[in-house]
């Protein structure tokens, strides 16, 4: 017989496991590789950070930072894949510009620049490629900012589906943002800037093939006025942000948990949720917190600034349903947990594998 | 949300907590199996074991559709899709079980066309919009979902669909619940019964359980405070002495269950003799095929299926898991060789899989943490 484990040392093994580097040991790419879960946190961990070896983006962030002369630059790129190009509350063209543009924001740096690649299929409507440019256009000038290079490709009809935008960014790290992981401690506040899901389910309802109906739009939108609002209503009070794209607020927070070695509990009923999207999510088995979202941060702000950072978010358009959900503690390091709505508990992991493939 | 929100209410999950709490002896262990893989997820989503006191264990019993699938049957589903001009078609929790030669999504990655549909409608859809290729239905489940296969097998032949099959591989739940029953290393005390096997099924095929194995058996809803009131049911029926069906579900289940469907099921589909089980090994009676008259729509008729059975890893428990006899953290490679995102055993791909859902959301439920977010 072998030997016999209780449940306490099943679960150091677990973490053990878990806290091992990433490797990368499959054959071929499968979609699981593309949904920003645990597939893809090998890819990136386990093949292509040890190729591309250095500080900058061994760091994992969002944007990776430099320092050129006196400045501190943070530099970001995203490319943009999602089908249908064009879903209810935003588009391919505007997608590529919030998305560049928040990963810099989170990073506390103001968007200063952005290139634009596009990958055009051949065959593609002239109307379509304008009705994009024009949004990417319109974007910017929300953003405050400019597309200032570019190129583009053609490549054979099917080889690309419509068109794929890939952009770049560039942007000034703000004074008052000291933001980092290692930064996040025990007691702080963890905060969400808004409504959980809207983005990812959108995508699902516009494939038309669940024959759903329901209200829900994509909330892709820039973040820099609201990050500009909570840098100054917390400076150094505001530890770390991240932007809950692919895998959702629960992805985000298992890197936050497992980077600064620290325990987050939240509170599911305090969780934003518009009704259309927890209903869909109640049809389908999917949990919006692990849905994507294109214009929603996660914060974690020391205990006596959360409630500035929480009033300085709610007086901005992008940040009026901001909520905070939970705290971060020393047990279990490296865990999530939630209080479930009925009172009880559970382990919130990582995303393993994405139901929805190309959202963004 | 209306309609939801009630039956996922704290209070009241206090409220029966408590009366649970009190028909409890002290000193006695009691085992109730949740016979539902969609009970399995509830109650490891929404913390319910945190409400049920230390001495009532919940064993999760065999009824996830997708960990009861063999390792030969994926392979079998792959050798189908590798065929020229063939998508095969299968519900999301199939996709990354793991076969003799990889998973679905693997077999993705090497060129064959598998998709994901929400309903076999959906695959119907496929065919019908690609008239020059064969399109397969990957269809599994227990009764739950096989009348939503028959019925697409009925609208193929009402609307001439011939390029249209199914692959078969949906069982039936009452041999496997005598199979745990007479398997000689598990003693229950009670079952909550399988709410939407009933919904077709209905009550009157478990009495059996009740009159010759004296269990108490209450089919359940699915929601957390459906489970706690099937506990309670349960506890009750102890205390008075009772063995009984009784129906939880009542809002959805009829007793006689859903004759439409029943009849639909016993039109369209013939009971194999023999069906192999992951982990439990083959059961008679236990499986539905396409039955003769529906011939054309059989998968295994229309190709040839190399039908090799695969033998479980050495190292897999799942049917120890299934038939609840080892918790999913006592499984030897739980955890460590065998995790969600790359799983040896059917128990730890679908989301109502007792490893998945231990290793998704239990770990740590024990500790009852006391959370006061904003004090």
């Amino acid at each position: 017989m072998s030997k016999s484990f209780t449940e306490t040392e099943v679960g150091d093994r677990i973490e053990q496991m878990r806290r091992r580097p990433q490797r990368f040991r499959d054959e071929r790419i499968t979609m699981a590789h593309g949904a920003g879960g645990k597939a893809s946190r090998a890819l990136v961990e386990g093949l292509l950070v040890p190729l591309l070896a250095n500080p900058a983006l061994e760091a994992l962030s969002d944007a990776g930072l430099l320092t050129v002369g006196t400045s501190r630059l943070a530099l970001t790129t995203d490319a943009f894949v999602v089908r249908p190009i064009r879903f209810p509350g935003g588009s391919i063209g505007e997608l590529a510009v919030n998305g560049t543009v928040n990963d810099l924001a989170v990073s506390g740096a103001r968007p200063a620049a952005l290139s634009a690649a596009l990958v055009l299929e051949e065959g593609l409507s002239a109307e379509v490629l304008e009705a994009e440019v024009t949004a990417m256009a319109d974007a910017a000038r929300a953003a405050a900012v400019s597309v200032i290079a570019g190129d583009t490709k053609v490549v054979e009809r099917g080889k690309c589906d419509s068109l794929y935008v890939v952009t770049t960014g560039i942007g000034v790290v703000d004074d008052r943002a000291v933001l980092s992981p290692t930064f996040v401690r025990p007691g702080d506040k963890v905060l969400v800037s808004g409504t959980i899901g809207d983005h990812g389910v959108a995508i699902m309802l516009a494939r038309g093939d669940l024959d759903i109906e329901a209200d829900v739009r994509s909330d892709t939108q820039p973040l820099w006025q609201l990050v500009d609002a909570m840098l100054a209503a917390c400076g150094d009070g505001l530890h770390c942000m991240r932007d809950a794209t692919r895998g959702g607020v629960a992805t985000v927070l298992n890197e936050i948990a497992l980077s600064a070695e620290v325990g987050i509990v939240i509170e599911e009923s305090r969780l934003p949720v518009r009704p259309e999207v927890a209903g869909a999510g109640e049809i389908l088995g999917i949990d919006p917190l692990y849905v994507a979202n294109e214009g929603k941060l996660v914060a974690f702000v020391a205990p006596e600034h959360a409630e500035a950072a929480l009033t300085a978010m709610r007086g901005q358009p992008s940040g009026c349903d901001a909520a905070i959900i939970g705290e971060v503690r020393d047990e279990p390091p490296g865990r999530v947990l939630g209080r479930t709505t009925f009172g009880g508990h559970r382990l919130i992991d990582m995303l393993v594998g994405d139901p929805l493939p190309r959202i963004c | 949300m209306k309609f939801v929100d009630e039956f996922r209410n704290p209070e009241l999950a206090q409220v029966l907590s408590r009366e649970i709490a009190q028909l409890c002896e002290p000193n006695r262990h009691y085992k109730i199996m949740e016979v539902c893989g969609g009970h399995t997820h509830t109650i490891y989503r929404y913390g319910v074991q945190d409400h049920l006191p230390e001495n009532i264990e919940l064993v999760h019993g065999p009824g996830c559709p997708v960990c009861v699938i063999p390792m030969g049957r994926v392979d079998d589903g792959i050798a189908i899709a590798e065929r020229d001009n063939v998508i095969l078609t299968c519900f999301g929790d199939m996709m990354r079980v793991p076969g003799g030669r990889g998973s679905f999504l693997e077999a993705n990655a090497r060129g064959t066309d598998i998709r994901m549909v929400y309903s076999p409608l959906d695959a119907l859809r496929i065919a019908r919009d690609n008239p020059d290729r064969q399109v397969v239905f990957y269809a599994i489940g227990f009764e739950t979902t096989a009348p939503s296969t028959a019925l697409t097998i009925l609208r193929a032949e009402a609307e001439g669909i011939d390029n249209f099959s199914v692959f078969c591989n949906h069982v039936t739940i009452i041999p496997a619940i005598k199979a745990i029953l007479d398997s000689p290393d598990l003693r229950l005390d009670a079952f909550i019964g399988p709410g939407h096997v009933s919904t077709v099924i209905g009550c009157r095929p478990y009495e059996w359980i009740s009159r010759d194995f004296g269990l108490p058996l209450v089919c359940a809803g699915f929601e957390p405070l459906d489970l706690l009131q099937s506990v309670y049911m349960i506890m009750k029926q102890f205390t008075e002495g009772r063995a009984e069906v009784e129906n939880q579900y009542s809002r959805v289940v009829s007793y006689d269950g859903n004759p439409v469907a029943l009849k639909v099921l016993a039109n369209v589909f013939a009971l194999r003799p023999f069906f192999e089980w992951r982990g439990l090994g083959s059961i008679a009676h236990s499986a539905l095929q396409v039955a003769p008259k529906f011939a054309k729509y059989d998968a295994e008729l229309r190709f040839e299926i190399p039908g090799v059975r695969v033998a479980d890893p050495k190292a897999c428990q799942c049917g120890e898991v299934l038939k609840g006899v080892l918790k999913p953290w006592e499984c030897k490679v739980f955890g460590t060789a065998c995790t969600p995102e790359t799983p040896i055993g059917t128990c730890m791909v679908s989301s109502e899989g007792a490893c998945a859902a231990y290793y998704n959301f239990g770990q740590y439920a024990k500790q009852r943490l006391t959370l006061e977010v904003l004090s």
